[in-house]
């Protein structure tokens, strides 16, 4: 039994917060977050040299064969430093594909996502903000075996950055007649409206589809029978961000205990006080509770799927609920100070909002576990 | 990661799970978790499973640490009584002795607290002295041969029931810091000049005391350790709690409870298990729940590559903390008017357990170190912050 990382995912998280602390600190982070893209495409692609881009991707459709544990490990960091970039969206794209793909549709994309030729992402919620079968309304009408869809999809990261989606829509009459199609950026009839999100570390973007044509050698997975693929995708969606969550926390974290630490009032450190230690205190057991909720759950993605949904949903109803919480405490134990855009920790308070109801709130996820678990 | 047993390891589980196919007849007597079946108590003592983490010459059962995480584990699964039934002795006492005994101890009262022939307690708090227990005042001098005590010890957990306790006294008023000067005595509970008295809690129960010392007279060979080592026989006992799987199971029972109280009450004429918030406020306690579980494997997994554990452990103590408050809280805002009756009222539910449990869970919540003594052990030992 070992309920830690082995050696290479070690190096492989050593190498990450390296990479990362020297090419894209803080300050960088701020300045790429001001710009249009939002990334940088010359990170982007050292990524890509460097494997991560097609960290989960089989070895022989161009990527490094890992597995979600592994993933774990990455995105950690990549919350630590809240690293902007799309990702998870790619990553969550590839995984789909990896899994569902025919072998000519994985030809076909895998290898670009991985060297970043293409960058992927997914598109499931709708207007009604809804992860059920019935909150997925975009329709298509056949054509022979092809497919044209007219409709909305909402809240689709990285929206603006992506060349190819992967798009959840209906496809036939019944409750869960639900396919996953491919369309790349460039067809006609995608038209794309930029959000504003309060985190502009994260994109966000709503895509407007009239009568899109997608050919059937575009529908990956079986067709109307993608629910079960679709929530395992929200699910690893849900991994994601929560692993994101654990290092973007625990930075907070640092970052209030060391003020805690510097700042004096009445004679001593503020850190001295249990008014503010118990605060810093509770943090530390909400994210180390989250954390091996988490690491719980990555273990199940590739080697105990049936227990994915239990798991995930314990993990991130947890972060969903503390990690909001945390950043406001974060920053009320600084004081004036935190509430300054000058100053970095309220950086951390905006990415817990865009992370709270991503693949899923404390609500969605706290009621599927009380479901599961018999209630 | 990797959550495979070894080959001796799948033997041993199987093993236990013959065992339980043929030898459990019996359920716990109490919420301790405990049965007093002597056939039952015989049968796992003679397996060594009771104290099988010590070490075989002391009579132990040598166990692993993993193979003690399966034994417990296979024994929860089937609502096994607890192994062994001397509380105090088999969690601190026994392993103190071990450490810091004398030949002679070990042979005088480790067998005895394997097969529960006695309750043992531990005379740590002082009328003035909790949270900063090395502040301890209650005297010993060495007279030679024997050493005088007097003073008083109170919330002496078992206390009434006990034949021994490990007592905590100051044998040196001058030493430099407090944590010196401090020697620990096993003293029976009978010796002149002892006295118990019981202290009724709010549950009704009595199994707390205060305990009197006027010239109570300890032989020199019931010393444990060396004197003035006492502070660091206390802590290494404390120290020789595991992780915490074991609280795990209790709580996972406890919620197991709960829901079947949730998915049969109704109230204002409405199924309570539909309401959002319930749903939610039960899977919360299971989240923490598991969390206590999978931080309890990250701790095994640093034990098991011998690594030391230190002060990670108080995640697990406040969440336990926090889940006997609330889940005891929750149950009887949920059962509403029945929610203030006792054990024996026409209108008790589930024989008054959730309304006793709303009142008992200070020993829990309180005993071995409270929450706010807790959250300073992480803000001053984990996150480094200036100490109080």
């Amino acid at each position: 039994m070992n309920f830690g990382f082995t050696e290479e995912q070690e190096m492989l998280r050593d190498q990450v917060r390296k990479f990362l602390d020297k090419q894209c600190p803080i300050p960088e982070v701020r300045k790429l977050s001001n710009t249009k893209p939002g990334y940088s495409a010359e990170l982007w692609a050292e990524m890509a040299s460097l494997g991560w881009l097609g960290l989960t991707i089989p070895e022989e459709f161009g990527g490094s064969g890992l597995g979600w544990v592994d993933m774990v490990v990455l995105l950690e960091e990549t919350g630590r430093t809240l690293y902007p970039s799309p990702f998870i969206s790619n990553a969550l794209a590839a995984s789909i594909i990896a899994e569902q793909g025919s072998s000519e549709q994985k030809q076909r994309w895998l290898p670009k996502l991985a060297d970043g030729s293409l960058i992927g992402t997914v598109a499931i919620l709708e207007a009604e903000d809804h992860l059920d079968p019935s909150g997925i309304q975009l329709q298509a009408s056949n054509e022979g075996d092809d497919v044209i869809l007219s409709g909305e999809k909402h809240f689709v990261s990285d929206a603006a950055q992506a060349s190819l989606f992967v798009v959840a829509c209906r496809t036939g009459s019944g409750a869960e007649d639900i396919s996953l199609v491919v369309i790349e950026s460039d067809t006609e009839g995608l038209k794309l409206a930029d959000c504003v999100n309060m985190d502009q570390t994260k994109r966000e973007g709503m895509l407007t589809l009239s009568d899109v044509y997608v050919k059937a050698d575009s529908i990956v997975g079986e067709r109307n029978k993608a629910w079960p693929a679709i929530t395992r995708l929200t699910d690893c969606g849900a991994v994601a961000v929560t692993a994101e969550m654990i290092g973007a926390a625990e930075a907070a974290l640092a970052i209030t205990t060391q003020y805690a630490k510097d700042r004096t009032q009445f004679g001593s450190p503020i850190g001295r006080y249990q008014g503010v230690k118990h605060p810093l205190a509770d943090m530390y057991v909400d994210i180390e509770s989250f954390k091996s909720l988490l690491y719980y759950a990555s273990w199940t993605v590739d080697e105990s799927p049936d227990e994915l949904p239990r798991s995930v949903s314990l993990a991130k109803a947890y972060a969903s609920e503390s990690f909001p919480r945390i950043g406001v405490d974060c920053i009320q134990l600084h004081g004036a100070i935190g509430y300054t855009a000058e100053y970095d920790i309220q950086l951390f308070l905006k990415r817990s909002k865009w992370a709270r109801p991503k693949f899923g709130d404390a609500d969605f996820h706290y009621d599927r576990v009380a479901t599961l678990g018999g209630v | 990661m990797d959550f495979d047993l070894s080959s001796e390891e799948e033997a041993f589980r199987d093993e236990v799970r013959t065992f339980l196919d043929e030898n459990l007849k019996v359920k716990a007597d109490n919420e301790f978790g405990v049965s007093f079946d002597s056939e039952w108590n015989v049968k796992v003592r003679e397996k060594r499973w009771v104290g099988f983490g010590w070490p075989k010459e002391v009579g132990g059962g040598g166990g692993t640490i993993m193979e003690q995480v399966i034994l417990k584990e296979e024994m929860a699964n089937r609502k096994a009584p607890s192994l062994g039934t001397c509380f105090m002795g088999l969690a601190w006492v026994g392993p103190g002795i071990i450490q810091y005994g004398t030949e002679e101890q070990k042979q005088r009262f480790i067998p005895d607290i394997l097969d529960g022939k006695y309750q043992w307690c531990t005379g740590y708090s002082e009328p003035n002295v909790g949270s900063d227990l090395a502040s301890i005042q209650c005297k010993a001098e060495n007279k030679g041969d024997h050493y005088l005590v007097n003073g008083q010890k109170i919330w002496t957990s078992l206390a009434p029931f006990a034949e021994w306790m490990l007592l905590l006294t100051r044998t040196d008023f001058n030493a430099k810091e407090k944590h010196d000067g401090i020697t620990s005595l096993l003293v029976h509970m009978k010796t002149p000049g002892l006295e118990v008295r019981p202290i009724q809690n709010m549950a009704g129960g009595s199994f707390f005391a205060e305990v009197f010392f006027n010239d109570v007279k300890v032989p020199m060979e019931n010393r444990l350790g060396a004197e003035g080592q006492g502070w660091q026989v206390t802590v290494s006992a404390l120290a020789n709690e595991r992780s915490s799987i074991a609280e795990v199971t209790a709580m996972q029972r406890r919620l197991e409870a709960l829901k079947i109280l949730v998915n049969k009450t109704v109230k204002n004429g409405k199924p309570v298990k539909e309401d959002a918030s319930v749903r939610r406020q039960v899977a919360r306690f299971e989240a923490k729940i598991e969390a206590m579980r999978m931080n309890g494997m990250r701790y095994l997994t640093k034990q098991i590559k011998g690594l030391p554990l230190s002060s990670e452990t108080s995640v697990n103590k406040l969440h336990r903390a926090d889940l006997e408050v609330a889940m005891g809280e929750f149950a009887v805002d949920l059962i509403g008017s029945s929610g203030a009756h006792l054990r024996g009222s026409a209108d008790a539910i589930d024989g008054g357990r959730w309304s006793f449990s709303s009142l008992n869970w200070p020993d829990v919540v309180i005993g071995g170190g409270t929450p706010n003594i807790q959250k300073n052990i992480i803000g001053e030992r984990i996150l480094g912050l200036a100490k109080d």
